[in-house]
């Protein structure tokens, strides 16, 4: 059997980056297991998982975390699915599908502002979202009000990283000329 | 504009891909005559004023059914059409 070398989505990508006192960098790789509840089964899925997110959710389950990932599916994050819960539901291995980063600082707000059409008001910290960043789709989630996580198809990190250092060093520009001359 | 998703709340229209006039939503028995197919297929009343149309969220999956006005521009409400059946 051949043996292949795994490589980092974000090989090339030169992260971490600095900009606008916010900070860019990759997240470690998850084990993501999408969880797709059958018609009907959503009541026994959450009782063998102890839980399952409604729309926005992100929460603690099967020793990971269950993020609400779209209509009739969350993607489990480094969970332990329990006996019996692929009865329930359609289960799919999608670690290497996605890859994720995170974006922190206080002009992250900012940042994002130049990229999703979403009201980031309406996100509030421990919640998520699925939206596009940029013109990518991506899943969205805000564990602090100055921190988030962006996952992304991994097919697409290039595009991801243009989108956002761009609008990083975009941010910055506008802080610089904001701010009074010195000296 | 702004169209309410019932999953994901008010969201740009950047999110979303129309359809087209909810007349798709009735369609015709197989064996109708020809003229409910033509209709179906092809008649569409493109309202100046109140309008029903179907719009597809494509970050969460939805489909859903816009009441929205063509002359002021109001998106009056949505409904999901899964939960509507
Ligand atoms: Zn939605």
């Amino acid at each position: 059997m051949a043996d292949l070398t795994a490589t980092s989505p974000f090989a090339g990508a030169r992260l971490p980056q600095r900009f606008a006192g916010c900070t860019l960098e990759a997240l470690p790789p998850a084990q993501i297991t999408a969880v797709a509840p059958y018609p009907g089964q959503l009541a026994a899925l959450r009782q063998t998982l102890g839980a399952f997110p409604g729309p926005g959710a992100v929460i603690a389950a099967a020793g990971g975390r269950l993020v609400w990932a779209g209509r009739g599916l969350a993607l489990a994050f480094d969970a332990d699915m329990p006996q019996g819960s692929a009865e329930h539901a359609a289960l799919s291995d999608q670690s290497d599908g996605w890859a994720g980063v995170s974006l922190r600082g206080t002009a992250a707000p900012m940042v994002l502002a130049r990229l999703l059409p979403l009201d980031l008001r309406r996100l509030p910290p421990g919640s998520s979202a699925r939206s596009l960043l940029g013109h990518l789709p991506a899943l969205i989630l805000r564990p602090e009000a100055l921190a988030f996580e962006l996952w992304i198809w991994r097919s697409m990190v290039g595009s991801a990283m243009h989108d956002l250092t761009g609008a990083m060093q975009a941010v910055g520009a506008r802080q610089a000329l904001a701010e009074p001359p010195t000296g | 504009m702004h169209l309410p998703c019932p999953c994901c709340g008010p969201r740009d229209l950047r999110e979303f891909t129309h359809k087209g006039a909810d007349d798709y939503l009735r369609r015709p028995a197989p064996d109708a005559p020809p003229e409910a197919w033509d209709d179906y297929l092809h008649t569409r009343a493109n309202p100046a004023g109140r309008t029903r149309d179907l719009w597809y969220h494509d970050p969460c999956g939805t489909w859903i059914a816009v009441t929205r006005d063509t002359v002021t521009h109001a998106v009056i409400g949505a409904t999901g059409l899964e939960d509507a059946q």
